[in-house]
């Protein structure tokens, strides 16, 4: 018996199950301050599942038994059907885009039998199973420009599918597997090209372009000038250098307009304004003021669970879901909310602790778009809440209310544990 | 391996933390270093107000405002601060005992808790909120005075269409669907009201004003930094001429049934009446919950919206359709002709045919100006009959019913007010369930002259004039044309085209030909308007019902349908006046009308003796009206607007 038992739970990290369990049941709490009203009869309302929090218990039991089947799963299977489930899991995005249910504007829901489904949050999984595949593959080799872009290619075209349905917040998150693919060789160069370009983007949008291009143009001759001597050494640097200038000048000059008049939705550009301050929406300050005014009243200490005001009586909007950081900033305070973001670092740190003892290059990218999912995730819900960043709506990760995203940041996590629990073995 | 690359976890290491610095820097900010944010959660220092944006207004084809809104006020209660206060004063304003009072506070303690606030009366009379008003201080902070607006319909028209709002229900706030409203808070419950909720109600608006001991406002707190304004519901273009809408109620008036006109070149509704209707007035303020009751249980049934929840047996003016059907199979052409005698003797009891003259169907455009019932009982005989599907069960009749989906038979047709009607399109399972598995075409030849078992909403015969109109293709019928700055996807559904079935366009010459010919010379000439050329065809349709539970027939329904111009249509209209006979005799009068007045924008006065006729004739059952209350509460609606003008 006691043998048995051994062997069940042999090679679990507890660590990450630990951490994994206070989250969830902090985001339980949370969603139960959110919605609770003094007069409230508690049982009733988690009886009759009529509440979040009480539908929420409900997922995270069907949860746990997901990662109990999944900690009875052989390794070998995720490696072995890793390929169909992406495949799979684009045939339910496109299903969806034909049949799926507008919810608030984006048309990404499936309905069946009287819940509601998001497949473009199950996706995550299936792409980072594929893509710990692929790089994983004997016949990958991830120095080569044409792995790379296939990999790339593997990570965005779900997100393609699902910015068609209308979910733009969830397709920025396939931009996090770029973190993975860095870990695996991608050029530390391309993270600061990256970088570049989101300052390149971000000036485009706060500058004027016509300053904007004389700036570059000065920067430019600048450069030319105090580079005339390696340049003459080697004249393809200067050909180098004329190119970034012409990039950064059509970009600036054209695409960055295009992109806004042409692809991006109306309340998209608003929100985008809003945030860089330049425009002063009433409809799209709202919700990020409102959170601003919680998580700001909660001063060091917080008022204390329960005790919170602006939570309580639902001046923040969407509060349950992707607001729901504004409950643990006003009722636990400053100090509560170091302590709470501590431990999605403790998480995060674990997770990629875990990934480097792994043997299989499989397990560790896999591991390894798991602490990347995770952090994106919380990098940009945090930051909407206090301001930081454009309300997009993607869910704090095992916190948020939603059956959806619970379960598949469950199915995430017990699968890297199941792949660490079998280091030992190799796993392509 | 793993050694090579441990820079790299450094790198997404220090990522990590970088992002988690500046998120706990920026909390630091705005929890510690920041200030005002506490001030403003704190209810003692800083009041909150709600501002309530104005719900969008609905305006009709040429502009006019076919709803606005008014102000009538509710006075709200927050139990925990209704203390010491003069309860006798308040009870005698608003005219209400004090064991009335104490169970309004228990109540609105029940529903939203003490320190929340919660409706206590609601929407005032003039004079009452007047006397409040005066005396407000002695009741406050406890007791307020809330804004809300209410509609007012200066056309007094088209009630079913456009609903009406009123106070959210409390099995409603607790749908996660609703979560953005509070308590008290109005939102549309039918018509385009319920459809468009969300466009229409616009977003609430939050001001901060500093308070001073006494829990007066002072003025914006920190210069208004923290307000956000009310934005007003966006309006809807409606696609409803109001004036047309109003003539044809006035078309209808003493008739139960309706009409539906629909512009076939977008698809936009001109005109939906169902008869007989109420005053939309009725429905708004503090009256609504009363008259609601009464309109609900009238005999006429005001509320029932017959043009698309009624479905009938649409009779001959469903020939056009089994004609289409027959030429696109290839079963007919259009000189097919059929030596009708005066009956169809094809199956074993004779269906009788109102002709018997020789050659009246001696091609499908004489057999439509004559509505041989003959001729299309054979022609849909042919039809599901026809070799190439394997006869009617093996898929004849599975066949014959897709043309008929096509044609937006049998299935809501989509049109953006809620509780559309089905109707039915019999299937090969329909009739193996209902004859047990025995059934031929003789069984069903009743639909080749559109009684049996196939029933229409008016709004799917409309939509069919459409189709024939456009031939082969249609918009789904709809009433919003358009949202001011619209950002929804609500209309894209109603800007697609539907091709149906691919009908040759000879054979929609040949019915379009037959169907003038019924006005021109045929059945349905008393819809004849000068200078314009219409597309018609009449029909009867017989109508049973359960009288002392045995199957009665009653009397039969008229029923007419057609499309002006017909070279280029501009409208489409259905017509169906309940219990009143021979298609001809209202049904076409009343559609030749309609037309007139959307073509011409006025009736010839040759016709207005026409008009008149048909708006005093009464088909309604005299024992219904007897028990009808409907006049009176119309006329109460038209007495209070004067009254309070």
């Amino acid at each position: 018996m006691n043998r048995s038992q051994a062997k069940l739970t042999q090679g679990i990290d507890w660590p990450i199950v630990g951490l994994y369990l206070a989250l969830v049941i902090i985001g339980i709490m949370s969603i139960f301050a959110a919605e609770y009203r003094g007069d409230d009869n508690v049982w009733q309302n988690i009886i009759h599942l009529n509440k979040n929090y009480s539908r929420q218990m409900m997922w995270f039991g069907v949860s746990l038994v997901l990662a109990a089947i999944i900690w009875l799963t052989d390794s070998k299977f995720f490696t072995a059907t890793s390929n169909l489930l992406y495949a799979g899991g684009l045939l339910l995005l496109l299903l969806v885009l034909g049949i799926g249910k507008d919810v608030k504007g984006s048309h990404s829901w499936l309905v069946i039998g009287g819940f509601q489904f998001q497949p473009a949050e199950l996706t995550k999984l299936c792409t980072n199973l594929a893509l710990a595949k692929y790089l994983s593959s004997q016949e990958t080799d991830f120095t080569k420009l044409r792995s790379r872009l296939i990999a790339a290619a593997i990570a965005l075209i779900p997100a393609a599918i699902i910015i068609l349905q209308d979910e733009t917040g969830l397709a920025l998150v396939y931009f996090s597997f770029f973190l993975v693919m860095f870990r695996e060789g991608l050029p530390g160069i391309l993270l600061v090209i990256a970088f570049s370009g989101i300052v390149l983007v971000l000036s485009a949008l706060l500058v004027d372009k016509y300053v904007l291009f004389t700036i570059f143009s000065v920067i430019t001759a600048l450069v030319i000038y105090f580079m005339r001597r390696e340049i003459k050494r080697k004249r393809s640097r200067l050909l180098v250098i004329i190119g970034v200038y012409a990039f950064c000048s059509i970009f600036v000059m054209f695409v960055v307009p295009f992109a806004f008049t042409k692809v991006l939705k109306d309340y998209q550009v608003r929100r985008i304004e809003v945030m860089l301050g330049k425009e002063n929406d009433p409809k799209a300050t709202y919700n990020t003021r409102q959170s601003m005014i919680a998580i700001g009243s909660g001063g060091f200490w917080g008022k204390g669970y329960l005790k919170g005001t602006q939570t309580r009586f639902d001046f923040v909007p969407e509060q349950s879901t992707d607001f729901i950081f504004c409950t643990v900033g006003e009722d636990f305070g400053f100090l509560g909310s170091v302590i709470f973001l501590g431990l999605y670092v403790a998480l995060l740190f674990r997770i990629i602790f875990v990934a480097e003892r792994q043997r299989s290059t499989y397990s560790r990218v896999y591991a390894y778009g798991v602490a990347s999912i995770v952090f994106f995730h919380l990098a940009i819900n945090i930051s909407m809440t206090i301001g930081l960043a454009p309300v997009i709506g993607i869910p704090l990760p095992l916190v948020s209310y939603g059956g959806s995203s619970l379960m598949t940041f469950t199915m995430l996590i017990f699968i890297m544990l199941r792949l660490d629990a079998d280091r030992q073995m190799v796993l392509r | 391996m793993s050694v090579f690359n441990q820079p790299r976890k450094r790198v997404i290491q220090a990522i990590i933390l970088g992002m988690v610095v500046l998120i706990i820097t920026r909390l630091f900010f705005l929890q510690i270093v920041e200030k005002k944010y506490a001030k403003l959660a704190d209810a003692n220092a800083v009041l909150r107000k709600v501002v309530y944006p104005s719900r969008g207004i609905i305006y009709d084809r040429k502009n006019k405002a076919i709803l606005s809104n008014d102000v009538l006020y509710d006075l709200v209660v927050t139990p925990a601060s209704a203390k010491n206060i003069d309860t006798a004063y308040l009870c005698k304003i608003l005219n209400i005992d004090k064991e009335e009072f104490r169970k309004r506070i228990i109540n609105a303690i029940v529903r939203n808790g003490r320190v929340r606030q919660s409706v206590f009366a609601a929407l005032l009379p003039a004079e009452v909120f007047g006397q409040l008003q005066e005396s407000m201080y002695l009741f406050q902070p406890g007791f307020e005075l809330v804004p809300r607006q209410i509609r007012s319909y200066p056309y007094a028209a088209a009630a079913n269409i456009l609903g009406y709002i009123g106070e959210i229900s409390p099995e409603r706030l607790k749908d996660t669907a609703y979560s953005s409203y509070n308590s008290g808070d109005y939102l549309g419950l039918a018509g385009l009201e319920r459809t468009y909720e969300s466009v229409l109600m616009g977003t609430r608006g939050i001001q901060y004003l500093v308070k001073d001991n006494l829990n007066r406002p002072q003025g914006a707190y920190e210069n208004g930094e923290f307000d956000s304004a009310a934005i007003a519901g966006k309006n809807l273009r409606l696609s409803l001429d109001i004036e047309l809408q109003q003539f044809g109620e006035k078309l209808m008036k003493g008739k139960m049934g309706s009409i539906v006109a629909i512009d076939p070149q977008t698809g936009g509704i001109l005109a939906m009446v169902s008869a007989p209707t109420f005053d939309p007035n009725l429905l708004t303020g503090s009256y609504r919950s009363t008259n609601s009751v009464l309109l609900n249980r009238d005999t006429t049934k005001p509320t029932f919206n017959r043009a698309i929840q009624a479905t009938y047996p649409p009779g001959s003016t469903f020939k056009p359709m089994i004609a289409l059907v027959g030429l696109d199979e290839g079963v007919i052409t259009p000189s097919f002709g059929y030596p009708c005698g005066g009956a169809y003797y094809g199956c074993s009891r004779p269906i009788k045919c109102e002709h018997h003259d020789a050659g009246h169907a001696a091609n499908l455009r004489l057999a439509l100006s004559h509505s041989c019932n003959s001729y299309f009982s054979h022609v849909y005989r042919l039809s599901v009959d026809a070799a190439k599907f394997g006869g009617i069960r093996a898929g004849g009749l599975q066949k014959w019913s897709d043309y008929m989906n096509s044609f937006g038979f049998g299935h809501r047709i989509g049109v953006d007010v809620p509780s559309e009607a089905r109707g039915i399109v019999p299937t090969p399972a329909f009739y193996d369930k209902m004859y047990r598995g025995s059934w031929n075409s003789c069984t069903s030849v009743f639909l080749g002259i559109g009684q049996g078992e196939l029933t229409l909403t008016p709004l799917q015969m409309a939509n069919a004039m459409c189709i024939v109109a456009n031939r082969g293709a249609y918009y789904i019928p709809h009433f919003v044309q358009s949202i001011d700055n619209d950002d929804t996807h609500l209309l894209d559904k109603y800007k697609e085209k539907h091709v149906v079935a691919h009908i040759s366009d000879t054979a929609y010459s040949a019915v379009i030909h037959g169907m003038t010919d019924v006005v021109e010379s045929g059945t349905g000439r008393v819809a004849q308007i000068e200078g314009i050329t219409i597309g018609g065809k009449t029909g009867t349709a017989e109508n049973y019902g359960i009288v002392d539970g045995k199957r009665t027939k009653l009397k039969n329904h008229a029923a007419f349908v057609a499309f002006a111009p017909a070279e280029n249509a501009r409208i489409a209209v259905a017509v169906i006046v309940e219990n009143s006979g021979f298609g001809a005799r209202y049904a076409a009068p009343i559609a030749s009308l309609m037309m007139e007045k959307y073509l011409k924008d006025s009736i010839s006065t040759k016709r207005q003796a026409l008009m008149k006729t048909v708006m005093e004739t009464v088909t309604l059952d005299p024992a219904m009206v007897a028990k009808s209350k409907l006049d009176s509460l119309n006329n109460s609606a038209i007495i209070k607007k004067n009254g309070t003008k």
